[in-house]
């Protein structure tokens, strides 16, 4: 059932990942079926398909196992917003999907740094590529309404390790109630302790 | 989802198994928002003692496993994902088909079985019992518990796939499988899941139809044309009149003809104590007489049959109130709406009337066979009786103390004050609305249509008809709705005397409930029009049967009636398209008679609107997918730019040309590219037409009629005939093709226009002198007035709407104000009224709204005045806040609305 057609989107955030990880370009890729799903072709064994499935072998291949998470429940996080990401945003492109992933992450990143709490991640890495073309779209108003979400993606876009892909800069979203809002949110936390020192992407980038 | 349901249990277990932490797994029963910061309920969830919520089944999974010390892979990675992205919703799909749609057999499983096989052969090449490595892993657990709702209860037989049947088996014996499925499935089974999965939309199955009657997002309008179509579009037009197909007339009466399409069209039948307002008459008649109309221009054999409904306790209350005998208001109000639906220019094959004779004897006979074949049930109901008026009350009947609140004026069915619903005979000392005697709780014999035994039936004829037919989104969906919720046997029989009698002893002072009567009234209807009428009701072969409603009579059209017929077991045919439209609202709320707001059917010819622009105005906002509001001032600016500026123009414009520049006479016509290039355009708007009206999507097809007139504009715009005729020879052959093709287009459209606008259509060829036998829409645009073609008189179609008009009528129908801008109206003459200042009438008092303008100007001058040489702030107030008075004054006195102009009016 392998069908192997051109590359798809997904295919192509994968190439971007690898320049992220610092992996030297090898790998093989196809795209299967009508939705494109990408298929890694490698040498060891069978055949890799899946965006998250192939993200995780990558990452593996990088020795960047922190970006899975370090504990047994910032794993199941990163492997559980990796599923999200393939089945919710994924194909989504109706308004009203759009409108209640932003609202449901907006929410979810109130009282957060990364999708996994403290920690950069494959699955903050992975969401930014998906939200990129829907972030891209938003009004400067509706980057307002989803200020958790936009200041997320401006970290995650000015990550250093980031840089290495060639995506386009989103600018700095400029608007007066970001940066208040930034801004209160560094103060909450400081409260909760959250590391939010580089030294874990230090130790990224670093290599 | 249900088998993610599953999930959760099973780890559950697992988690007790294997660790002992204080986690909190959240049941798939939670109601309201399970993970705090997630729109959608996603059960089930973990709650993780840090605060964390893992919310999707397999990454609790792979939780529970890295607790337990086991990593996952690429290869359960891969399982995962896959299972996530493709398995999951497929075996959502089967079962939402099979659980919710009761589907049987292979048509459930889908693209499900090609995973399956998939499964079976990852296991075959294996040669391992499990999916990942030597021993269970995550992804087994994973997909055991997808699949298990499905593999369990044989909707799926195996036999084909060895390895994944022995796989399947294997994982059933596990202990903590095992624990997970008694605690799940106790007591009922898979059909634990069905309540779940009703809530959830209808996924999108690849072998079912769309509802392709539903608007599409996407418009055709700026497609680009191949070039076969230009040069198809230009051969078609050459053929001319030539090409249309022989002229077909039915014969009277209209009964099916072997060999042709036979359309029988109903309309619900309005209730004959009221007069329509317009949300009922688009709601169904003219929607109807839309398609009606439609189908007899394709020449397809169609009989359209209505009639009034006439028989029940609104008529007999109507009867009391005015006096007179129940017939005797019957035969007022029949009058009433043949009148007006004869205004409005339904073209009914016939009209009639509930309260015949053919009606008791159908009606009889449909119950004789009910009873025979034991679809009826017979029960005892406590109702309230006045001995004094000798008949068991109505709840609309009864007024008493409220059980609840100890309300006093609390009607038989609910209580105003507190809300709740209340059965009658619960009511503290109950009266009778008519004689304010007290009512006694005395038992009635009823019977009942056993509706469950039907429902197999039912829903096996649902299938068909929902795979074969067009049934608009809302009729499926309240249908699903009714049948989600378990059907009930339904009353038929009421104790009253307005009515068909019910032929049975014991039941025979007692007469059948309207609606069991009232479908029946289509086929006594049509009896009364040919004796013939079985050849259209008994011939579900020969016959495609359309139902127009409003969706609130959906059930009885889609659930009660059907059960009726197929309870006889005769072969009566049965609605192949039930076509629903939402509500018409009036201005901001509802058409209210009691409260006088809102146009009614004899009052919309009062206006002096013609009867076609209310129907295109109607047709244009048929409430078609969503709900949709009556105003008039949308009106008035629907007639004076889509029908003056737009459609009235072009047609004018054409015919016109026709007889100023040649004499009355169709010029030759040299069609070059961008000639072909528009007949291409309006072929394809008129494919799109048809398209539209064989869906029923009677709003859009009208959208098509004015994306051709635009068209048309454009072209006599970009081509400027008036100019060329002055110039030299080819300018002036020019300005002869571009007036040929235009009046063409004319023509044409005066075709496409007749289902929605019959007298305009008929105008339009009057003045062209198009021939009766071009009446025939097909696929082409055809050249239908060739060179030499004599026209008649051309005189301008549309009249325009003036806004002082449209305002005389909004005020003199109601409404069109919101609740608090009439109050504030109110208040504000009757405070003028005691401060003895002459309250402005409501149509506006012109010289009084003169001599208030000065004054506001004075004042405002007054105003500037005071802030220029910076008077006191006291000062400054008051004076504005009389300049504001004043503003509001003259608002009145102009009609207008007097809030003021900074707040958004709705």
């Amino acid at each position: 059932m392998a069908a192997v057609a051109g590359p798809g989107p997904e295919t192509e955030e994968l190439l971007l990942l690898e320049n992220v990880l610092g992996l030297t370009k090898g790998n093989k890729y196809g795209a299967r079926e009508e939705r494109k799903v990408p298929v890694l072709q490698t040498n060891s064994g069978p055949s890799l398909t899946g965006l998250a499935t192939i993200a995780t072998h990558l990452v593996k291949q990088a020795k960047k196992e922190q970006l899975l998470g370090i504990t047994a429940e910032e794993k199941a996080i990163v492997q559980q917003w990796l599923e999200y990401r393939v089945t919710q945003i994924a194909g989504h492109s109706n308004k009203e999907d759009r409108k209640i992933i932003l609202k449901d992450l907006n929410l979810y990143l109130e009282d957060k740094v990364y999708l996994a709490r403290n920690n950069f991640t494959l699955a903050d890495i992975l969401m930014y590529y998906g939200l990129h073309h829907i972030i891209a779209e938003l009004t400067v108003q509706e980057k307002e309404k989803y200020l958790n979400v936009s200041r997320w993606f401006n970290h995650i876009q000015h990550y250093p390790v980031m840089h290495e892909s060639p995506r386009k800069d989103l600018g700095p979203f400029y608007c007066p109630l970001y940066t208040q809002a930034k801004r209160q949110f560094l103060k909450k936390s400081t409260r909760y302790k959250l590391n939010y020192t580089r030294k874990s992407l230090l130790k990224i980038t670093s290599h | 989802m249900s088998s993610q349901q599953w999930l959760t249990e099973h780890k559950r277990r697992k988690e007790s198994h294997k660790s002992q932490r204080g986690n909190r797994a959240i049941p798939a029963a939670a109601a309201g928002r399970v993970v705090p910061f997630l729109t959608h309920s996603w059960v089930p969830a973990l709650h993780l003692d840090s605060g964390s919520f893992l919310f999707s089944p397999n990454a609790i999974c792979q939780y529970f496993f890295l607790l337990a010390g086991q990593e996952s892979n690429d290869l359960t990675n891969q399982w995962l994902e896959w299972e996530a992205t493709e398995l999951q919703p497929a075996v959502f799909a089967a079962l939402y088909c099979h659980m919710v749609q009761g589907k049987k057999g292979a048509e459930v499983l889908g693209a499900v079985r090609k995973m399956l096989a998939y499964i079976n052969q990852s296991l075959t090449c294996k040669a391992s019992p499990c999916l990942v490595g030597e021993a269970e892993s995550v992804a087994d657990i994973v997909l055991w518990a997808t699949l298990f709702p499905l593999l369990q209860d044989d909707i799926c037989v195996l036999d084909e796939l060895p390895a994944l049947r022995s796989w399947f088996q294997t994982m059933n014996l596990l202990e903590p499988c095992r624990s997970a499925v008694e605690s799940v499935l106790t007591p009922k089974g898979t059909q634990e899941f069905k309540a779940y999965l009703q809530k959830q939309p209808v996924p999108s199955l690849h072998w079912e139809k769309p509802a392709t009657n539903e608007p599409e997002e996407e418009d055709l309008a700026e497609r680009s044309l191949s070039e076969e179509e230009i040069a198809a579009a230009a051969e078609a037009w050459a053929r001319g009149s030539a090409a249309l197909p022989e002229p077909w007339q039915p014969s009277r009466p209209v009964l099916p003809v072997e060999g042709r399409r036979n359309i029988l069209i109903t309309s619900a039948l309005p209730y004959v104590n009221n007069v329509p307002h317009l949300g009922n008459i688009i709601g169904c008649v003219l929607s109807a007489d839309v398609f009606a109309r439609y189908c007899r221009l394709r020449q397809w054999n169609t009989l359209y049959v209505c009639g009034t409904d006439e028989y029940g306790t609104a008529t007999e209350t109507k009867a009391l109130e005015e006096g007179l005998m129940p017939q005797q208001i019957c035969d007022k109000y029949y009058a009433v709406h043949s009148q007006i639906y004869q205004w409005f220019n339904i073209s009914f094959d016939y009209f009639g009337r509930t309260t015949t004779p053919h009606q008791t004897m159908i009606a009889q006979d449909i119950f004789q066979r009910l009873l025979e074949r034991g679809t009826l049930l017979q029960d005892t109901v406590e109702q309230l009786r006045c001995q004094h008026c000798q008949r068991f009350l109505a709840d609309r009947f009864v007024e008493g103390t409220c059980p609840f609140c100890s309300y006093e004026e609390a009607r038989g069915d609910q209580c105003d004050k507190c809300g709740k619903l209340i059965n009658a005979v619960e009511l503290k000392r109950p009266q009778c609305k008519v004689c304010k005697g007290t009512p006694e709780v005395k038992s009635s014999q009823h019977l009942f249509l056993d509706l469950p035994q039907l429902e197999g039936r039912l829903e096996q004829w649902l299938e068909e008809s929902w795979a074969t037919g067009d049934w608009t989104a809302n009729a499926r969906f309240i249908t699903r709705s009714w049948i989600r919720d378990g059907l009930k046997p339904r009353c038929i029989t009421r104790d009253l005397k307005w009515g068909t009698p019910v032929p049975l002893d014991g039941f025979r002072d007692k007469v059948f409930y309207v609606w069991f009567d009232a479908p029946i009234g289509y086929l006594s209807i049509t009896a009364n029009y040919t004796a013939q009428w079985e050849r259209w009701w008994k011939n579900p072969q020969q016959v495609q049967l359309y139902n127009f409603m409003a969706k609130d009579n959906v059930p009885f059209h889609s659930v009660v009636f059907p059960c009726t017929l197929l309870g006889t077991g005769e072969n009566y045919t049965l609605v192949n398209h039930l076509v629903a439209t939402e509500y018409l609202n009036y201005e901001d709320g509802k058409f209210s008679k009691s409260r006088g707001v809102g146009v009614f059917g004899d009052m919309a010819q009062e206006t002096g609107i013609p009867a076609d622009i209310w129907r295109f105005y109607l047709l244009f906002l048929r409430p078609e997918g969503q709900d949709s509001a009556f105003s008039w001032h949308d009106l008035l600016l629907k007639n004076n730019s889509e029908l003056l500026n737009n459609l009235g123009n072009f047609v004018n414009r054409a015919g016109m040309f026709v007889c100023k520049f040649f004499g009355g006479c169709v010029p030759p016509m040299e069609l070059g590219a961008d000639d072909r290039r528009l007949l291409a355009h309006v072929t394809l708007e008129l494919r799109h037409y048809n398209q539209l009206l064989e869906k029923v999507r009677i709003r859009d097809a009208l959208r098509c009629i004015l994306s051709i007139s635009r068209y048309g504009n454009q072209y006599i715009q970009v081509n400027e005939p008036w100019k060329r005729i002055k110039g030299q020879d080819a300018d002036r052959a020019r300005a002869g093709t571009v007036t040929g093709v235009a009046v063409n287009i004319a023509a044409l459209l005066s075709v496409m226009l007749q289902p929605y606008m019959p007298s305009i259509s008929a105008t339009i060829q009057r003045q062209l002198c198009l021939p009766q036998a071009c009446n025939v829409l097909t696929d082409a645009f055809l050249c239908l007035l060739p060179a030499g073609h004599q026209i008649g008189t051309v005189s301008p179609l549309f009249q325009k709407l003036e806004s002082e008009q449209i305002e005389a009528l909004r005020k003199r129908f109601g409404g069109g104000q919101p609740e608090d801008a009439t109050f504030e109206l109110k208040a504000h003459a009757a405070a003028m009224a005691s401060s003895d200042v002459t309250p402005p009438g409501l149509a506006g008092d012109p010289q009084k709204a003169q001599e208030l303008a000065e004054e506001v100007a004075r004042q405002g001058d007054h105003v500037r005045q005071l802030k220029a040489r910076k008077a006191e702030k006291g000062q400054i107030d008051a004076a504005v806040a009389k300049l504001l008075e004043l503003k509001k004054q003259l608002a009145l006195a102009e009609g207008r609305d007097p809030a003021p102009p900074g707040k958004k009016r709705k």
